[in-house]
């Protein structure tokens, strides 16, 4: 579960900077990029071996975290048997440590919404809108993205998702560290300010993007 | 601290045997001293349902000072009760006030099946001790002191997990009733100390092995247990038996 997670948490930061590409073309910035950066490093990411096959390691990884996680919570929670009439509730934990498995099922919800609309029609059916730079053709997954998040619904569902992401990282970022033994108290004060720090720039920036292309703070020339 | 007297309502958990429905009573009990400790208000209730003829409540206690481990019961949400750092039997009626009405629960988990009333039966952490929570060798008489010596630091931290009275405040506490706080204290304590590194190995990996057999959940750091320990035992406790046990399963020879 840890292992997974610190893996999963890599990869956050690995898509989280690939799609910061997109704020090169903030309209005051550098309107002339029209989404060049991210479109090209999107098209790294799914053209090279190495990357195609770091990407069935990460399916490998979110299925792993995925069923281990619930495998473990219907676990725990077949052995408390009869419940108590009143409830502890946050004298003593965190109301996110306490809703691991909920939280992380909205983020599978999430990704399965997220992977349908980006994953599958640039890797599968590859029925994206093409673009050229210098002679190599592409896609624009950048026209996509601001398609997308054109609909309210769909960068409300996006917030949600990175809501959830945010308190599951809160948590368990510092815990996994902890599972896997780290018990020296200030590095455990380190480890929980830096997943402090990452939830925070992490998921700022991811919920920035919707928000950034719904309020054309980021859009394709015309 | 000045003196008062109360009248309570409790709402207490009754089960007449191990293998029966149990359920809420309601009970009134009237002019209970602000000076009385949690036990002896129900000392003064079960008089008073003695004196009616009815079955007074089951619930263990020991010692009465806060160093048995034995009274275990779940006061309004939480485990032993209101205070931090305290036994239900340091628990003093100056915590509540006139009229307050006060639910009493038995430790609710698998491996703590209820016996009667308020009492549970915690033999698995007797069964886990057994399973590696000792070491085999003959002490002999007291050695002199500093003839082995062990770091300052070392010797505090396995102290304070001694410190440990196995009440299971920490797996009634815990959303997943794991009894790892419990379990890390019993490794801990012997861990730290040079008599302990012969059969370190062994030792964690059959005592984990046991309170899974017992039906205990696994720690998901909550801290929740942590919160209640009445000897306020650390988590960090935990991920020091993680390793160990981590260590152990990679170079173990069996």
């Amino acid at each position: 579960m840890a292992l997974t997670g610190i893996f999963l948490i890599s990869f956050l930061l690995v898509h989280v900077g690939l799609n910061a590409c997109i704020f090169a073309d903030l309209n005051w910035l550098n309107p002339a990029d029209n989404g060049e950066m991210f479109n090209k490093a999107a098209h790294f990411m799914g053209s090279t071996i190495v990357t195609r096959l770091l990407e069935l390691v990460l399916f490998a990884g979110f299925l792993l975290h995925i069923i281990q996680g619930y495998a473990i919570e219907a676990k725990n929670r077949s052995r408390r048997g009869q419940g108590y009439k009143v409830s502890m509730g946050s004298r003593g934990s965190t109301w996110m440590s306490r809703s691991m498995a909920i939280l992380g099922t909205l983020i599978f919800l999430y990704l399965v919404m997220h992977i349908a609309q980006f994953w599958v029609p640039s890797r599968i059916t590859k029925d994206l809108q093409e673009v050229t730079y210098n002679g190599v053709e592409m896609h624009n997954l950048y026209l996509r993205m601001y398609e997308v998040f054109q609909q309210p619904v769909v960068v409300l569902l996006y917030l949600v998702g990175v809501a959830a992401l945010a308190f599951h990282l809160l948590h368990g970022f510092h815990s996994a560290f902890r599972s896997m033994g780290v018990h020296n108290k200030k590095y455990l004060s380190l480890l929980k300010g830096l997943g402090y720090g990452f939830t925070v720039i992490v998921c700022l920036l991811f919920a920035l993007m919707p928000i950034a292309m719904y309020l054309q703070w980021v859009s394709p020339n015309s | 601290m000045e003196h008062y007297t109360m009248n309570l309502t409790l709402k207490v958990w009754r089960q007449s045997e191990k293998n029966s429905d149990g359920r809420f009573e309601t009970y009134e009990v009237k002019d209970i001293s602000s000076e009385m400790s949690f036990l002896e208000m129900f000392d003064v209730l079960n008089e008073q349902l003695v004196i009616e003829g009815k079955d007074p409540i089951a619930f263990d206690h020991d010692c009465r000072e806060g160093i048995c481990g034995m009274c275990s019961m779940y006061i309004n949400g939480r485990p032993h009760g209101p205070w931090h750092a305290t036994t239900t039997c340091q628990l003093h009626m100056r915590a509540f006030k006139d009229g307050d009405t006060v639910v009493v629960e038995p430790w609710r988990a698998k491996g703590f099946p209820v016996i009667k009333d308020l009492v549970t039966d915690r033999s698995a952490f007797d069964r886990i001790i057994q399973s590696g929570g000792f070491i085999s060798v003959n002490t002999g008489n007291a050695v002199d002191g500093n003839s082995l010596p062990i770091e300052k630091e070392k010797a505090d931290a396995s102290f304070a997990a001694a410190a440990c009275i196995g009440c299971g405040a920490c797996v009634a506490a815990c959303k997943n009733a794991s009894a790892s706080l419990f379990l890390s204290a019993k490794v801990a304590h012997l861990a730290l100390l040079p008599q302990g590194q012969p059969e370190r190995k062994n030792r964690v990996l059959s005592m984990v092995a046991q309170m899974d057999k017992e039906g205990f959940g696994s720690c998901t750091f909550t801290g929740a247990c942590e919160a209640v320990c009445p000897k306020e035992i650390a988590i960090t406790n935990i991920s020091r038996m993680h390793k160990d046990y981590l260590a152990a399963g990679l170079s173990n020879e069996r």
